[in-house]
């Protein structure tokens, strides 16, 4: 079926089954691979885009669910003044190792800083759970978050 | 340990080099490109005539940090700002870009990228710096002593001009057959705590460009329907219903019959008609062991007279210093296998030139490993063969199998084929949890006889699991009169200084595939030494870490190494200081070189779960030269050896994987660890490993803390299926 899909500001026309997770659209057919396959059953968050504002894991949302809502993915997130903030301090504490989880991870973090300016580390560790990262990068996105909510605050 | 490179031949082949001008190369899509350099000093460093320089890695980066490491060095060495340096993955050439320490072989691995590196790359920038000089000293008619490079410019005699303007001249020139390296006092960027990764910034803004982020221009996506019993091989299949799936191309039978390949236009097609397809497996060959079985068998092998006397020592000898002693501690541990699962799933991608030469798309451990087996399978010679390597997500030892296992079934998809498109092989997260590679299971007997001071009398350890190196390529290089090193290294070669000391090692029979797994044979012997001398410093009422100095005191380097680390942490952990509610546990291990000590504080009781708050380490790596980037090593080596410790096994059921997914393969979360803490030494040794030697020392250290907190000491592994609960 032909679906019209708003993202990242463009609209597209794409061709796909229903049951199609957003992710392998995103990825094959639109080629932004900043959004990633980790596990297809939303149980690790390396694959969390957007949608209309809010945290998805985009392995386990599908196509045909997504018409008219606006989705948003890491290539935009430089456009996000959260977006913006969050990048800045992953850069300035080296927050990534290998790096593969770290588009979801944001994504995440921009998706918590929306709705809570000033989070505690607890807060941090409930709402961030589901993000897994293999690289053990927990101590520098906690510590990241808070930067850049204090980046914000700036 | 610093390798020692011939300078002279180094530095004339480099100038040889700098006449070839063909490079063959990657655009960032992943498809060939072609370019010539003018200004290529040599392979380890370019500089084009607008000064940009790029460093050529010959690592590849899985986030441990090489691309920035060996930057650094280039960097030093040229009198750049780590702006002013860009890096670029080397090719495939076992001659060039050979571990050092591995022989003529191309890879990472054992901790080794900075310790084999660290002179090799800071020779290739000098040799380029002293050459820019001396090609500025003639242009302006001055003295090269008065003249050096800053910022990507060369100073003095008044003048200053852009690096970039002498490079034409400088590629003429023979190199000096010693460059001058500038010493530890000049180092600006080496050892600096504020450099940032190279690699930071396109990691967070989703441009960084992975193995499993290639798309080729008309590229088919291959899955592989494996068995379920491990060994099981296809026979034929029914591919009926996958026609059904939208995009599904075809299906065929690999010719190893390891399993059926999957074509389809997209990966979601290839999943779908992977599920849709019906496979006919032969198991007359394949593992129908469960877990237990293997385990009865390690466990059995513990209580037999071991098969290799590791350390050549008299067995009776520590038999009767135990009999005589006024007490004897005895554990027995048992480790389970262990899945890798790093966070990009293996893939990689496998195209044909025009020119009729194969093209690898891969993020290369041990790219030498692939370009050998390619050459059998596609009848080629070594330099139609190109390995483009990529950026990985993760492998903690997953991505360097002896048998290059994944691009093997890469090509052998590729060449069922008519190759005119571009073939990449995708895994799922199933397949890498049930079709993958293991750290083996492995179990330890040790007992301890203690005099009635304290002193330790004779230390029985034995040792029980499958073999990792045998019947690979590693073999030779591993296993010394049958014993195979990854098997007994932290126990066989223990720094501590123990009196009657006994290592007996029995293999046992292949169970599944193994393999190295972030710090390889010390994931397993650091738990078993560490856990025993906690025991033993209880039974000798002394405190641990005393007890462990104890046994550190009086020797060498290496023991005061140890013991240094040792202290540091403690001290920095406020050791025996813990608050109310709070208790501490300590390990110490030297792996790769290093030496690292960790102490984990917890919270909670056995009861309500507990909660580990705090990770204090300290590490003696050698030279440190990206501080925060050792601190991060440790940082997720410890997170990495305590979430499995918590809660991760592989399991076998009639030879098949039980655990399919994240869901039941639990990866450490962020809420996991409270702190992490990293105390660096500030030594003068040449640099060792910082990849692996922060995972040993962490699991024992929390077993300690909770023997500390509720007087159960967990053997067996994972915790959560023994006793514990985490809150």
């Amino acid at each position: 079926m032909a679906i019209t899909l708003k993202l990242n500001g463009t609209t597209h026309e794409v061709e796909a089954d229903p049951g199609t997770p957003l992710l392998w659209v995103i990825r094959d057919e639109l080629k932004l691979t900043g959004t990633k396959f980790g596990c297809g059953v939303a149980s690790c968050g390396a694959c969390t885009v957007h949608l209309d504002g809010e945290p998805v894991r985009s392995c386990q949302t599908y196509i045909e669910d997504v018409e008219g809502s606006e989705i948003t993915t890491i290539e935009q997130m430089e456009e996000d003044p959260i977006g913006k903030a969050v990048q800045q301090a992953w850069a300035e504490l080296d927050v990534v190792q290998c790096g593969y989880c770290q588009s979801g991870q944001i994504m995440s973090a921009v998706g918590l800083l929306r709705e809570n300016a000033k989070p505690s580390a607890a807060e941090i560790d409930e709402y961030m759970y589901g993000n897994a990262c293999r690289c053990a990068t927990y101590q520098r996105i906690r510590a990241g978050i808070q930067r850049a909510a204090e980046i914000m605050e700036a | 340990m610093t390798p020692k490179t011939s300078r002279r031949s180094f530095l004339k082949g480099a100038a040889a080099a700098a006449g070839a001008a063909l490079f063959i190369g990657a655009r960032p899509d992943g498809a060939l490109a072609a370019s010539s350099s003018d200004a290529m000093l040599n392979p380890f460093v370019k500089i084009d005539s607008e000064g940009n320089v790029t460093a050529i890695i010959k690592h590849f980066e899985k986030g441990q940090g090489p691309a920035t490491g060996l930057s650094t060095l280039i960097a030093e060495e040229l009198g750049l700002r780590m702006d002013q340096i860009h890096y670029a993955f080397a090719p495939s050439n076992p001659q060039v870009y050979n571990n050092l320490l591995f022989g003529p072989f191309q890879g990472t691995g054992g901790s080794t990228a900075m310790a084999n590196s660290f002179m090799q790359y800071r020779q290739a920038g000098a040799a380029a710096r002293e050459l820019l000089i001396k090609s500025a000293a003639e242009a302006w008619g001055v003295d090269p002593a008065g003249l050096s490079i800053e910022e990507g410019m060369v100073v003095g005699a008044g003048r200053s001009a852009p690096i970039g303007d002498f490079v034409a001249a400088a590629a003429q020139m023979e190199p000096p057959a010693e460059p001058r390296l500038k010493s530890p006092e000049e180092w600006r960027i080496i050892g600096n705590e504020s450099t940032r990764r190279l690699d930071s910034v396109i990691k967070g803004n989703g441009k960084a460009k992975f193995a499993m982020d290639v798309h080729l221009d008309n590229q088919m996506v291959v899955v592989i329907a494996r068995p379920e019993q491990r060994g099981a091989m296809a026979t034929g299949f029914d591919d009926s219903a996958a026609k059904e799936v939208k995009g599904f191309i075809n299906a065929a039978v690999l010719p190893n019959k390891a399993g059926v390949a999957v074509y389809a236009e997209n990966t979601w097609a290839a999943i779908q008609a992977r599920e849709a397809l019906s496979v006919t497996w032969d198991t007359s060959a394949a593992e129908t062991r469960s877990s237990d079985e293997i385990r009865a068998e390690i466990m059995a092998a513990l209580d037999a007279e071991p098969e290799y006397n590791v350390l050549k020592k008299d067995h009776a000898e520590t038999l009767a210093a135990i009999e005589g002693a006024a007490q004897v501690i005895e554990k027995t541990f048992y480790f389970p296998l262990l899945a890798h699962a790093p966070m990009e799933p293996l893939n990689c991608t496998i195209e044909q030139t025009a020119e009729g030469d194969i093209v690898l798309h891969d993020g290369a451990q041990m790219p030498t490993g692939p370009h050998m087996a390619f050459q059998q399978i596609f009848g080629l010679p070594a330099e139609k063969i190109h390995i483009n390597t990529m950026l990985a997500g993760g492998s903690f030892g997953r991505r360097a199998t002896p048998d290059a296992d994944y691009q093997v079934e890469a090509a052998l998809a590729f060449v069922m084929t008519d190759r005119s498109r571009p073939v990449k092989l995708v895994w799922t997260r199933e397949d890498d949890l049930r079709s993958g590679y293991y750290r083996p299971a492995f179990g330890h007997k040790v007992r301890v006889g203690l005099s009635a001071e304290g002193e330790i009398l004779g230390w029985d350890h034995r040792i029980a699991g499958q073999s990792i190196m045998k019947g690979t390529a590693f073999e030779a290089f591993a296993v010394h009169d049958g014993v195979d090193g990854s098997s007994v290294e932290g126990v066989s070669d223990t720094p501590y200084r123990v009196p009657g000391m006994f290592v007996g090692l029995t293999d046992t029979k292949k169970a599944t595939s193994t393999l190295w797994w972030r710090s390889v044979g010390h994931t397993h012997t650091a738990y078993a030494m560490e856990v025993m001398m906690d025991l033993a410093a209880k039974a000798a009422g002394r405190d641990p870490v005393e007890f462990r100095l104890v046994h550190l005191a009086g020797g060498g380097a290496d023991q005061a190494r140890k013991a240094a680390v040792l202290k540091l942490a403690a001290e920095k952990a406020g050791w025996g200081k813990a608050q109310a509610g709070r208790h501490m546990g300590v390990a110490v291990h030297k792996s790769f070189g290093s030496y690292a000590a960790e102490v984990v504080e917890i919270s909670g009781t056995a009861e309500d779960g507990f909660r580990i708050e705090k990770v204090t380490a300290a590490v003696d790596c050698g030279i440190p030269v990206n501080p925060d980037i050792i601190r991060a090593q440790m940082e997720g080596g410890i997170g990495y050896g305590i979430g499995h410790a918590m809660r991760d096994q592989i399991t076998l059921a009639g030879g098949a994987v039980e655990q399919y997914n994240f869901p039941d393969y639990e990866p450490l979360r962020i809420g996991d660890i409270g702190a992490i803490e990293v105390h660096i030494v500030k030594s003068t040794e040449a640099p060792t490993g910082i990849g692996e030697p922060g995972t040993p020392p962490s699991a024992p250290a929390l077993a300690n803390a909770i023997a500390a907190a509720s007087a159960l000491t967990v053997a067996d592994l994972p915790m959560v299926e023994h006793g514990v609960s985490f809150a």
